[in-house]
Order: structure tokens, then C-alpha cells, then sequence
């Protein structure tokens, strides 16, 4: 096991390595100028290359992309040329809210996703399989703009049961919290749960038709034992693949649905960001959800060795 | 030990006029066309015949594990021992629940797939203890060690922790009788118990099934293609073609003197040691087991007979349960002919 996680650990660092690159010169191939942006409407030539040489845009890349790592390194990703803060400061006040959001999603889509997908998978041909297929075609094809509006429509505005904007720390008001949260999680978590669905059905589908399920029915186990404990147990593992990718993509953050529900997420931090040609802030961004990202496909790589012992970590026996 | 199919003990297992048939996109296949047998306690009995001729949806229909595209009809009765007889052909899943594993278990032809992957092998043998006999997680391990150590597994007390893809196939089709014996059944169904398996390994498997049936007395149904294994370890013969029992008998009558033409193509068709074959070659049956999609009134192992005439493709012969018979109008060594089909049907 420590072998083997030293070894991801070296393959991660050469992965951020290479996304520090891409992420340093692709904001830099970006048309726009920061300096300009930042002089305002009629800019003064020498207050831009003030700029310039305030922020080290002046220096070559070379030396600016060493700044940018060295610095980067210590968990120092620059003053934002948007705001004049630390970099650092906003990420770390982003997270929580993209964190939660995207747990909260996760749980949901874990939940609704893996009870549909066995139910649809167990009463196949039935009206519950076309129903589940019908409601995850729903949730695949609604576009989460839309589906957010008409939620805060029904349950913010005509059924007051949620709030429709704003973020509250969860260590402030946890009731608050999730008063504000429960409705751009369900829009992300119903998104999620649709394709969760679809997996777990056409991964229970084959299970169901595994000669050990044959072996579990044949032993007069209840038929609950031999869905959960011996069917599911085997889709699990495509489960936790689907689980994986898509935690990740909700780490970099849900734009549209941050946006709509006004949450001060990573997405809200990135398009800002974009918009204002904001290298600090881009670079910083990216280098922590790639981090993420590659965090939580080591941790669905570890789950698979928990779930099927056929996989073992470390190449030992 | 060769109890007679009458007037010995009462059986175990009656299977009465079983037929199962199969909807599909084609239409409908008939899989099983009318098997009965009777299995007497301590008994082995040999179902043979060819791939498809329906051995193993037989044996499935008895524990109620068919798809639910399969149609069935008839009987099969299960005697308990303590008086009590209950229909399981249509039972719903309560009554088989309390059968399977516990009165009628089964082992399957594929070791390598019939196991879970996932859940350790000592896992797999006390989920049916606990299942049936209200053992405890201890109990249950415990229990699970001396059953590995019954089925000639070397080191149980370690064993028992590992997963099937720990274990080699003869090691894992072990596992898999282990599981089946766990409650003390009185009826085995064993569909190709040594099919995958290397011959060294098969003779084991055979001694494991061999050693249940005289310590515990278990009446095992022995599914197989076989000739070899059934001389080796059955008491009685059922062979079946094209989803119909075509004869049946202890296994000294059917061998010395078989009389349905098919169960004598069988015999021809396995190499035995100390003889050669007429002109250097085993003998085959010429042509291929038809498909049926219904039961017609005929011997459908006419086409392939060179002893067939206009009766074999006008009548259905039927199978007489009473002794060693041969559902034939034309049987070898001189038996008499069936009646017609008319009194079985």
C-alpha cells in the first residue's frame, strides 16, 4: 500500500506540473491585456507599465512561470490583479461553499441514483424500470438553468420552503445552511443521480444474471440478501467510477448553478476571474481543483481494493 | 445399494410429467417434454444426454431458479422425512426459500463463476448457515471451518478468510459443495460437478460426493454428459434426449444392455480403455438433436435411427417408470415394445 502510494503521489506531481504549465501559458495566450484591463477606459501609458511591472508581467515567461511556482509551492499564488488580494485568501473562502455543494449533490445523486438504478434493475420490464428510465431521461436532458429556475419558482417563491440566493457558513447557522443549500443541490444532485441511475441499472442488469446470484438463490437466501449483499456488492465498483468523475467535475465547480443561486463557489471565483484577465487568481484555481481532482481518483482507486479484493493495491499477492 | 423406483422407501424427490418451455422472440422452445423419476433416499441417479436436451432445466425447475420466461407444468414433490410432502413446481419464493440450501441444495457446473467474487468463501458457506439454522457470525465461522475441512480442504482455519480467486477450480467446486452440505440436505443436485475440472481433480470431486452419500446418506441427482462418472458413482440411469427421458435403469442394465438406440449411440460414442473401436474410429450418431418448439406425437430421435419406420414418425412411445425400459418401438437385446403413448399422456 505505501509503495503504491508513493508511487501515485510521483505520477500526481508530474500531472501538476504539466497543468501549471498549460494553465500559465493558456491564460497568457488569452487575447486581452491584465494591465490594460485594469487602467480603466483611457489608459495612460505609464501607469500601465506601472502595472506591468508591479504585477511582473514585464519579466519573460520563463521567469514569471518560476515565480508562479516557487511561490505556488508554499501555498502562495499571487496578489489577484482584479481585487489587489491574496489569491490564497479567496480559494480558501471559495471552497468551503464548492466543498459543500458538492457533497451535498453527491449524496443526493448517491442516494436517489443507486435506489433507482437497483429498483429499475430488480423490476425489469415493469413500471418502475420505465418510470426510473423516463425520469433519468428527464434529468439527463433538462439543462440545470432551467430546472433551477422552476424550483426556485415552486419552492422558494410559491412554496416558501427554501431560500433561492445566498450562502451562510455552515459553522454559523447550520439550519441556515442548508436552507440555502438544499435547492442548488438538488439541481446539481438530479443532474448526477440520472446517469448514477442508468449505471447501477445496466451494471445491476448483469450482475443479476451472474451465476452467483444464481448460487445465492439457490442457498434460500431472501431475496433483499441476494440483491444488496450479493448483487450490488459486484456493480459497485462501475458505481464508484461514475461517483469519481463526477465529484471532480463538481470540485471545479457548477458555474451555471452557482450563478443562479448566487454562491460565492469556485465557479463564481473562475469566471470572474476569466473575465477580468485575472492570471493570479486563474493559475491558483486550476492548480487546487486539479489537486482535487487527482485526490479524489486516488480515493475511488483505494475504494476499489475495499470493494473487490481481486484488485489489489501494491502488487502484494 | 440399488432401491428399486417402486415399492421400496418412499422417495425424496418425485418429478411428475415435468414439461418446461421457453417464450422467445422466435416463438416458443420446448426445453423439457414430460420427465418424471423418483429419487429414493441415499440414492444416486444420472441424468445423461447431450448438451441441451434439458438436464440442467430439469434440475433447475426443481428448485424454481428457471427465468420467469419459462413455462412449466406437472409436479415435483419434495418428502421431508417427517411426513410432510410439499408441491414445489409454482411455490412461491417463502416455500422455496425454506427448501433450498436447507432440504434440496445444489452445485453448479462452473466453479470459477458460481462463487461471488467479492465475499470471502468463509462468508459465502455462513450466510446459509445463518440463513437456515440461526447460527451466529461465530457459530457460523466455526461451522464453516470444520465443512472446508469436510470437503478435503487442506488448512480450513485459514482458507475460510480467502476469496474464490484465492483458491484453485477443484479447490473452489469444494467450496461450493461445502456451501451445499452446510444444512445436511436430503437431496444434492449436482449439474456437471466435474465438467470444468482436470481429471485428477475430477476423481476428487467424486470421492467428496461419494463420502456425503454414505456418511450422511444424501440422495444426489448426478447431471452429466459423462458415461465415465456415471459408471463410477451412480446407482440409477436417466438418459434423455431432445427434452424427453428416453430410458432408465440401474446403471448394470443400461450399460450391459442398452435398448434405446440413442442410449446405445452413447456408448458406442465413449473410447474405453483395452479395446479398440471398429475401424479405428469411435462411432457418432449421425445428424443433430432437433429443435423443438412444440411436443409432437412422434420419436423425435427417428431422423437419426437406422432401426426407424412409419411407427417411429406416427406414435410417440412412451416411458415405462416400472423397471429398466426404453421409450422405443424398436428396443435392442428383444424387449417388448411400449405402449402407446396414449397411456401416458
Amino acid at each position: 500500500m505505501i509503495p503504491y502510494l508513493l508511487r501515485r503521489a510521483g505520477q500526481s506531481l508530474v500531472t501538476l506540473v504539466l497543468v501549471s504549465v498549460v494553465v500559465f501559458l493558456g491564460v497568457r495566450a488569452l487575447p486581452g491585456d491584465p494591465a490594460l484591463a485594469m487602467a480603466g477606459e483611457t489608459p495612460d501609458p505609464q501607469l500601465v507599465a506601472a502595472i506591468r511591472h508591479q504585477y511582473g508581467f514585464d519579466q519573460s515567461l520563463p521567469v514569471q512561470y518560476w515565480k508562479f511556482v516557487s511561490s505556488a509551492v508554499t501555498g502562495n499564488f499571487g496578489i489577484s490583479s482584479r481585487t489587489g488580494m491574496s489569491v490564497t485568501h479567496s480559494i480558501l473562502s471559495a471552497a468551503p461553499v464548492t466543498v459543500e455543494l458538492a457533497l451535498l449533490s453527491l449524496l443526493l445523486a448517491t442516494l436517489i441514483g443507486i435506489g433507482a438504478g437497483v429498483a429499475a434493475a430488480v423490476r425489469r420490464g415493469r413500471p418502475t424500470e420505465w418510470l426510473a428510465n423516463a425520469v433519468a431521461l428527464l434529468g439527463l436532458s433538462v439543462p440545470s438553468f432551467w430546472l433551477g429556475m422552476v424550483l426556485v419558482l415552486a419552492f422558494a417563491v410559491a412554496i416558501p420552503l427554501f431560500a433561492a440566493s445566498g450562502f451562510v457558513p455552515i459553522s454559523a447557522d447550520p439550519l441556515d445552511n442548508l436552507h440555502r443549500m438544499a435547492l442548488p443541490a438538488l439541481v446539481l444532485g438530479s443532474g448526477m443521480a440520472a446517469v448514477v441511475m442508468r449505471q447501477t441499472r445496466s451494471s445491476m442488469l448483469e450482475s443479476l444474471s451472474a451465476d452467483y446470484v444464481r448460487t445465492a438463490r439457490a442457498k434460500g437466501l431472501a431475496r433483499r440478501q441476494v440483491v444488496y449483499g450479493h448483487a450490488l456488492r459486484n456493480s459497485l465498483i462501475t458505481v464508484t467510477t461514475v461517483l469519481g468523475l463526477q465529484l471532480g467535475q463538481l470540485i471545479s465547480g457548477a458555474v451555471v448553478t452557482e450563478q443562479i443561486f448566487v454562491l460565492p463557489g469556485f465557479g463564481k471565483l473562475t469566471l470572474d476571474a476569466v473575465t477580468n484577465r485575472d492570471y493570479a487568481t486563474i493559475q491558483g484555481v486550476v492548480l487546487c481543483t486539479a489537486t482535487a481532482y487527482i485526490l479524489v481518483n486516488l480515493l475511488v482507486d483505494v475504494l476499489y481494493s475495499a470493494i473487490d479484493p481481486r484488485i489489489r493495491i501494491g502488487g502484494a499477492a | 445399494m440399488t432401491p428399486t423406483p417402486s415399492g421400496g422407501p418412499e422417495p425424496v424427490l418425485t418429478v411428475d410429467g415435468l414439461t418446461v418451455s421457453f417464450r422467445s422472440r422466435y416463438g416458443s422452445v420446448q426445453a423439457v417434454d414430460g420427465i418424471s423419476y423418483e429419487l429414493a433416499p441415499g440414492e444416486v441417479l444420472a441424468v445423461v444426454g447431450e448438451s441441451g436436451c434439458g438436464k440442467s432445466v430439469t434440475s433447475m425447475a426443481v428448485l424454481g431458479l428457471l427465468p420467469p420466461t419459462a413455462h412449466t407444468t406437472g409436479s415435483i414433490r419434495f418428502a421431508d422425512g417427517r411426513g410432510g410432502t410439499r408441491e414445489l413446481l409454482g411455490a412461491d419464493e417463502r416455500t422455496l426459500g425454506s427448501v433450498r440450501g436447507k432440504e434440496i441444495a445444489m452445485i453448479f457446473q462452473e466453479p470459477m463463476t458460481s462463487l461471488n467474487p467479492v465475499l470471502t468463501v468463509g462468508r459465502q458457506i455462513a450466510e446459509v448457515l445463518r440463513r437456515h439454522q440461526g447460527l451466529n457470525r461465530a457459530q457460523a465461522r466455526a461451522r464453516a471451518v470444520e465443512l472446508l475441512g469436510l470437503v478435503g480442504i487442506p488448512a480450513p482455519d485459514r482458507r475460510v478468510d480467502e476469496y474464490p480467486h484465492q483458491l484453485s477450480g477443484g479447490m473452489r467446486q469444494r467450496v461450493m459443495i461445502a456451501i451445499a452440505v452446510a444444512c445436511d440436505p436430503r437431496v444434492l443436485i449436482a449439474d456437471e460437478p466435474t465438467t470444468a475440472l482436470d481429471v485428477t481433480v475430477q476423481a476428487g470431486i467424486l470421492d467428496v460426493l461419494r463420502n456425503l452419500r454414505e456418511q450422511l446418506g444424501t440422495a444426489i441427482v448426478l447431471i452429466t454428459h459423462d458415461l465415465g462418472v456415471v459408471a463410477d458413482i451412480a446407482d440409477r440411469v436417466l438418459v434423455m434426449y431432445a427434452g424427453r427421458a428416453v430410458e432408465q435403469g440401474t446403471v448394470q442394465e443400461v450399460f450391459a444392455e442398452p435398448r434405446h438406440p440413442y442410449t446405445r449411440g452413447l456408448l458406442d460414442a465413449v473410447l474405453r480403455p483395452g479395446t479398440r473401436p471398429e475401424g479405428g474410429r469411435l462411432r457418432e450418431i449421425p445428424g443433430v438433436v432437433p429443435r423443438l418448439t412444440d411436443s409432437p406425437d412422434v420419436c423425435t430421435f427417428a431422423p437419426r435411427c437406422d432401426r426407424a419406420d412409419e411407427r417411429c414418425t406416427a406414435l410417440r412411445p412412451a416411458l415405462d417408470t416400472a423397471a429398466h425400459a426404453a421409450a422405443c418401438w424398436h428396443p435392442l437385446a428383444g424387449a417388448a415394445a411400449p405402449a402407446p403413448s396414449e397411456a401416458t399422456r
